[in-house]
């Protein structure tokens, strides 16, 4: 145990770092654990005029009528649905272009490549949901190219089988180039002499590709992975809001936009935390079964 | 170290090349699309049938009419004012946190790093965090959405990485020569961290700028929204820009669109190339485990 006295000489030393840290532990305490304390609402059937204090309890009740909830399917499917796609095409993109970038060896193409890959990650939500929005209308380019090439115009964003590829393919434009610069950063890392050695062993450049430069990125792949896996049902919340409507709720409707109708266009606040709280674990379960898991085969863990 | 190539070379570079071709058009067309038709007419969107290249009949019509929108340019003031509340508290805040944790030596170390990190992992959820900002005062107050993101500690951890990146020594011989801690930072911590908080600045304002979310929860007047919410009414929702200017102007509701979307993400642009070249720092030490 800490001496009393050790603690004061503690607080004497480091007296403006603690003093120094004050504002962030305010900040944090307002606007992150006084939230996380109201989650007890979850448990409660929340009035606001009651307040937390005064509202009845009413234990899992919320939980159990979202599990009965004729949406409860529904959400729990398309949210996973589209999280698997993402990691399926959306986490590899970034691969593949740090891996086409890495084999051009013209740096002013590279760059411009570069340059323009990164830009639209700083593009607004809404600015691209609109364009997307703009380019999927029956008049719009997507349809325009459709027809050009003899096909039916539509309005792609009320079908429900266009919903995950617009999802999908607006994810990888805004953000293949800006998640490319941390595998590219690595692969600036790699030994070169492991590819002069292998030229000299008469290694072509895809078995180079494959040999060197991919097990290279293997730490960087398989931290970001843990990261994503952690995050598995964060999707876009909102950019599915500005993209789905009533008609594409049967494959778009996900936890976190049904949170939010619940909360905010239905004021059934308990009923919403209670649905964000069983979001929350999820993730947090997965978070921690994905780095176990990494640590198991040797990868290095998160924490 | 070059030889000569072989075919199989050729083939390769040509593929990689006529890849990496497209997807830079690919990305860069949508943005052109936007700059051009921002300076065409009505008429000329809706007769190219989609595929512009260029601007037909070029005009700045669409500009003049989306600067004398009321609503806009309030809502354009709006998202000015967060940003310039937001950003020296963000950045404050950040340097204070990232120091903290850089530093070595405190009993209570930590326990207060891991009450720091310990939100990046769980939060309060949506309606929580609605009743906390109702319950603070802030609903509908321009401080609901600047206090409840005043900052984040993925940031904070890039700052942190920036201070340990500091030889030591420099830090230590500023102790011995009898320098406060408060004195450390202003001389030493904060000058030679200056690339990092750039970008850490380009993050935190980008965000702000772009955040539609928070307002469209915590704010209920029009007047009060920024302007990424009244671009949402127009992109998402339809709603016409050239209503407030009467049935004449409807030729160029679509170019109002795209030049409203010009001016907001302009800003942005300018910055952008000045701050390039820092971006692999940043995005390379966020990824480090705190």
């Amino acid at each position: 145990m800490l001496s009393k006295g050790k603690l004061k000489k503690d607080f004497h030393k480091n007296k403006y770092k603690y003093i120094m840290v004050i504002p962030v532990l305010i900040y944090l305490f307002l606007f992150c654990y006084k939230p996380m304390y109201g989650v007890i609402i979850a448990f409660q059937r929340y009035r606001p005029t009651l307040g937390i204090a005064r509202s009845p309890w009413v234990g899992l009740d919320n939980f159990v009528r979202f599990f009965k909830d004729v949406n409860f399917w529904r959400v729990v499917r398309n949210t996973f649905t589209i999280s698997f796609l993402s990691i399926l095409f959306t986490f590899p993109a970034p691969i593949l272009l740090a891996l086409l970038l890495n084999e051009v060896r013209v740096s002013w193409f590279k760059r411009l490549v570069q340059t323009v890959t990164y830009l639209p990650h700083f593009i607004a939500m809404v600015v691209v949901c609109g364009l997307v929005n703009r380019f999927c209308q029956s008049d719009g380019l997507i349809n325009d190219l459709i027809a050009f090439f003899g096909g039916e115009r539509s309005n792609l964003l009320i079908k429900t089988n266009m919903f995950y590829p617009i999802y999908i393919l607006s994810d990888i434009w805004k953000e293949v180039g800006w998640n490319s610069i941390i595998y590219l950063a690595t692969l600036a890392s790699i030994d070169q002499e492991q590819y002069e050695a292998a030229r000299i062993d008469g290694a072509g450049r895809i078995q180079q590709m494959w040999y060197i430069t991919l097990p290279g990125l293997l730490p960087t792949i398989s931290m970001l992975l843990i990261l994503r896996l952690g995050n598995i049902l964060g999707v876009g919340q909102e950019k599915i809001l500005l993209l789905y409507n009533e008609m594409t709720y049967e494959v778009a409707d996900v936890i976190s936009t049904f949170v939010y109708r619940k909360g905010l266009s239905d004021a059934d606040y308990s009923y919403s935390t209670a649905i964000g709280l069983f979001d929350s674990i999820i993730n947090i379960v997965f978070l921690v079964g994905a780095n176990k898991i990494s640590k198991k085969l040797g990868q290095s863990g998160l924490f | 170290m070059h030889k000569r190539k072989n075919a199989e070379d050729i083939i390769l570079d040509g593929i990689i090349y006529i890849i990496l071709i497209l997807l830079a058009l690919a990305t860069f067309y949508p943005m052109w699309y936007v700059l051009i038709a921002s300076f065409s007419s009505g008429t000329h969107i809706a007769a190219s049938g989609g595929l512009l290249l260029w601007p037909g009949d070029f005009n700045i019509e669409a500009y003049k009419l989306t600067f004398a929108h009321p609503l806009l340019i309030r809502s354009f003031c709006n998202s000015l004012a967060v940003l310039v509340l937001s950003l020296p508290i963000n950045i404050l805040l950040t340097v204070l946190c990232g120091y903290f944790m850089a530093s070595a030596g405190m009993v209570w170390k930590k326990y207060i790093v891991g009450i720091i990190m310990f939100t990046m992992f769980f939060s309060g959820g949506l309606i929580p965090k609605f009743l906390n900002v109702q319950d603070l005062g802030l609903y509908n107050s321009i401080w609901a959405l600047v206090l409840p993101g005043a900052m984040s500690v993925y940031n904070a951890i890039i700052c942190k990485t920036a201070i340990e990146g500091i030889p030591y020594s420099l830090v230590e011989s500023a102790y011995i020569d009898g320098a406060s801690d408060i004195a450390v930072m202003r001389k030493i911590i904060l000058p030679l961290i200056k690339p990092t908080m750039a970008v850490l600045l380009l993050y935190y304002g980008v965000s702000h700028w772009n955040a539609w979310f928070s307002a469209s929860i915590y704010i209920k007047d029009a007047e009060k929204l920024p302007i990424q919410n009244i671009l949402r009414a127009v992109l998402i929702s339809n709603t016409k820009l050239t209503e407030s200017f009467g049935d004449s102007y409807n030729a160029y509701a679509d170019a109002m669109q795209y030049a409203a979307i010009v001016i907001i993400t302009v800003p942005i642009m300018c910055v952008y190339p000045f701050l390039q070249k820092h971006f692999t720092k940043g995005v390379m030490i966020g990824a480090v485990k705190g």
